[in-house]
């Protein structure tokens, strides 16, 4: 067992942090590509054809120049897993702060966080409580960005449903699609989160958005399929692909609730996991 | 076909059809939320008489555009009004706009929408040429950017005929069938 001291720790996570922000930032993870492209594949309409091949070359572009994908550059979501001999101190979070500090500079990121009610620009993407951290035990010290946009994001939805409501789930999830229309920048992901309480099912729903997208159980499948259906189309402009993937995660929940949060993720699914080097 | 455009707009934009995939060259002014409210107050910082107003809150590093796609454009809705009533002649954003812009936009204007996210791709498709409004934030400041044949597809014509609002509405009977009441 070694010590670790907390200006090791601070140090080691604020560079992972600024190494999985250049990534994620740049280069979008090879299964969300992959469905892209198979989505370009499979589309006939001239106009969803056209958006989509602009799409695929910004990816292309991004990763060529090193530049953001998306000018929406997100809020960071950092998922964190620490391993027993590691100490959970306030150094963690500090470097988070401080790798995002030093990435909103260097690849330049967007400023985007703000007080929520004066509206004022930190200039650094972090806040009170911004960015959010979420640290769980595990086996190796692991370190994932999530750069969350917030034209998905202020589209996503949950509903306190009742028990008696379990076929109206499906509804729910489509629902969200549906009212949500061209504004999240469709193809989309859907992360759902089904049970637990009013907050652990919207966490869930953003945790779902972390799993890879190449394969779905049924239940994903069907929904999926649903919302493909409604025809929106890349960008709202109509076609045969709105939905790229749906991941479900569920958790218990009180015999009287049925919590269903729908976190909608746009095309630009950013993500991207480091190894946090002591 | 490509239809190829340029700024200054004239009555060209009355021939464009809702699904036409156009080109656009030229100088636009990026305007998000904010900047419409200021220059409601103040009035233009640019000469809006054929101007093209893009929904962008761009990642600009010194005189360079590092990344610069479309905002929703929804959440401009109710403050296009005056934009229009000063000569603005085309909207370009993301997502589309509301049943009261359709209305406002005929026999004068019309929307393009850039494909969404598409950032790098619209950065290399720009330089920059002025700010104004810089103490709202790098995102809510209007930047005089030009544009060297950024692709669009016109989502909104001048004649009230809307691409997504034909999507959206065929999407609700789709889910109207699918889960019956």
């Amino acid at each position: 067992m070694h010590t670790v001291t907390d200006t090791h720790l601070f140090r080691a996570v604020s560079d992972a942090t600024k190494k999985a922000l250049e990534i994620a930032e740049t280069h979008l993870p090879e299964d969300v590509t992959a469905a892209l492209e198979a989505a370009y594949a499979s589309e006939e309409e001239p106009i969803a054809r056209a958006e989509l091949g602009a799409i695929l070359d910004n990816i292309a572009l991004a990763e060529e120049t090193k530049r953001p994908i998306c000018q929406d550059t997100g809020v960071p979501v950092i998922f964190i897993t620490l391993p027993p001999d590691i100490p959970y101190t306030p150094a963690i979070e500090e470097g988070v702060r401080d790798g995002v500090t030093r990435a909103t500079a260097s690849v330049p990121l967007r400023p985007n966080v703000v007080s929520p009610m004066t509206r004022a620009n930190s200039g650094t993407n972090c806040g009170e409580g911004m960015p959010v951290v979420h640290i769980t035990p595990g086996d190796t010290f692991m370190l994932t960005v999530l750069p969350k946009g917030a034209g998905s994001e202020n589209v996503s939805r949950i509903a306190m449903l009742l028990p008696s409501q379990v076929d109206n789930v499906r509804r729910f999830i489509v629902e969200t699609a549906l009212e949500a229309g061209g504004r999240p920048c469709p193809p989309i992901i859907l992360g759902v989160g089904i049970g637990g309480t009013f907050d652990r099912a919207a966490f869930l729903a953003k945790e779902a958005l972390l799993e890879p997208i190449d394969e779905m159980d049924t239940f994903e499948q069907q929904i999926c399929d649903d919302v493909n259906h409604l025809g929106i189309g890349p960008m709202g402009l109509g076609g045969r692909t709105t939905c790229l993937a749906v991941k479900v995660k569920q958790a218990g929940c009180h015999t009287a609730s049925l919590p269903v949060a729908v976190n909608i993720q746009c095309w630009a699914a950013r993500r991207a996991t480091v190894r946090v080097i002591l | 076909m490509t239809i190829e455009l340029a700024t200054p707009l004239g009555d060209e934009i009355l021939d464009l059809k809702a699904g036409d995939r156009v080109t656009l060259t030229g100088m636009v002014y990026t305007a998000r939320d904010e900047a419409h409210l200021r220059m409601q107050e103040e009035g233009f910082p640019f000469d809006p008489e054929g101007a093209a107003v893009y929904h962008c809150g761009p990642v600009i590093s010194g005189e360079t555009v590092i990344a610069a796609g479309p905002t929703t454009s929804a959440r401009m809705n109710a403050l296009t009004g005056f934009l229009l009533d000063a000569g603005v002649r085309t909207l370009i954003g993301k997502g589309g706009m509301s049943a009261d812009v359709l209305g406002l936009l005929e026999g004068r204007a019309v929307y393009l929408a850039f494909t969404g996210g598409c950032a790098a791709l619209a950065a290399s498709r720009m330089k920059v040429r002025g700010v104004w409004f810089e103490d709202l934030g790098m995102p809510e400041a209007v930047w005089a950017l030009e544009l060297d044949h950024l692709p669009l597809t016109v989502g909104m014509d001048a004649h009230g005929h809307n691409l997504f609002g034909d999507v959206a509405a065929r999407a609700e009977a789709e889910f109207a069938q699918m889960f019956p009441k």
